[in-house]
């Protein structure tokens, strides 16, 4: 008995590697959200990645690719996102107070994101209206693209841009995911 | 190809259990605690300048024995004789330990990585940050200065 290695011990460990300021990308997985499982990624700039249905494995190759190899499941620097998602949630919450980290977007993205975080909470707008703000009015199939990849879904809205007939259209963490955040927000009934 | 290092996460879940068993072993359950969460912390400070995954483990626990080392030097009370009792059952590593503490650190990580551990030469060529000849005349010295020792 005396060679097992305690969940406090674990836990230690991993708060303290947190605390010292060594991971490129703390992280969580949040398994009891109205949404299903969410794992959270976290760097020292904000929140990098929500990610639906998380198969952890291939997900944090892609995070340390993307951010640095010392990705650390570390529960403390995924408090505040833990708490404003469960808000959201529960209908407590119209708006996120959240830094984010969306380093190594193309341009391009970028805009098209910037533009989406002005979609209020409710409101839908289209695919072609977010191209045409982000200065590209053909652009719509590309946003569809940009929507699809959006690091972090929920608090980047990516719900609210729908088809100009009024389809939902797509999400990439499937439609009736984007149908119950719509719901919830009273966009559809 | 060098294989790339995976993310630390999957780093520290496979040798967690290992690196904690063989601190238990070697310094007791509380030493044990204070020296794994200290293993892992250089672990993660030097984690992203490694150059390849390969020999992770070996990495893993010759930053443990480097540790254990560290503080023994710190706390080792004048006087105090190594304990030469050893049991049928344990493990190599135990055996080796209280020989191989005077050792030069490179020297003993190499004697107590082959004997204890049976890692091969190559693998412990690169938890030292040298090379497979290098580990290779490490341990054999070691291993002659022991020999010097027992006579």
């Amino acid at each position: 008995m005396t060679e097992i290695l305690t969940p406090e011990l674990d836990e230690r460990f991993r708060a303290a590697a947190a605390a010292e300021g060594l991971l490129d990308v703390a992280y969580d997985v949040f398994d009891d959200t109205a949404m299903g499982p969410l794992l959270v990624g976290v760097t020292d700039r904000g929140l990098c990645r929500i990610s639906f249905d998380p198969e952890p494995e291939r997900e944090l190759e892609l995070l340390a690719r993307a951010y640095g190899p010392r990705v650390l499941r570390s529960s403390h620097p995924v408090d505040r996102v833990h708490r404003e998602l469960d808000e959201y949630l529960e209908g407590k919450r119209r708006a996120f107070d959240l830094e984010l980290d969306l380093r190594g977007q193309p341009d391009f993205y970028l805009r098209v994101l910037a533009e989406l975080a002005r979609v209020g909470y409710g409101e839908t707008t289209t695919y072609g209206t977010l191209a045409a703000r982000a200065g590209n009015p053909k652009a719509a199939r590309a946003v569809g693209t940009v929507m699809n990849r959006n690091p972090v879904p929920i608090v980047l809205p990516c719900h609210r841009v729908v088809g100009a007939n009024g389809s939902l259209t797509g999400y990439g963490g499937g439609l009736h995911r984007k149908e119950q955040l719509l719901r919830l927000e009273g966009a559809i009934l | 190809m060098a294989v790339a290092v995976p993310p630390f996460e999957t780093f520290y879940e496979s040798h967690k259990t290992e690196v904690f068993r063989f601190l238990v072993s070697r310094i007791g359950r509380d030493g044990a605690e204070d020296a794994f969460q200290e293993t892992f912390l250089r672990a993660l400070r030097a984690y992203h300048r490694l150059e390849h995954g390969e020999h992770l483990r070996a990495w893993a626990l010759t930053i443990a024995s480097r540790i254990v080392l560290d503080g023994r030097r710190r706390q080792r009370p004048q006087g105090e004789m190594p304990d030469l009792v050893t049991e049928d059952g344990r493990p190599a590593y135990e055996e080796l330990a209280p020989f191989t503490d005077d050792l030069p650190p490179k020297e003993r990580a190499a004697v107590v990585l082959r004997y204890g551990y049976d890692l091969g030469y190559d693998e412990i060529g690169a938890a030292l940050g040298s090379t497979e000849s290098a580990a290779r005349q490490a341990a054999s010295a070691g291993v002659r200065k022991l020999r010097k020792e027992q006579k």
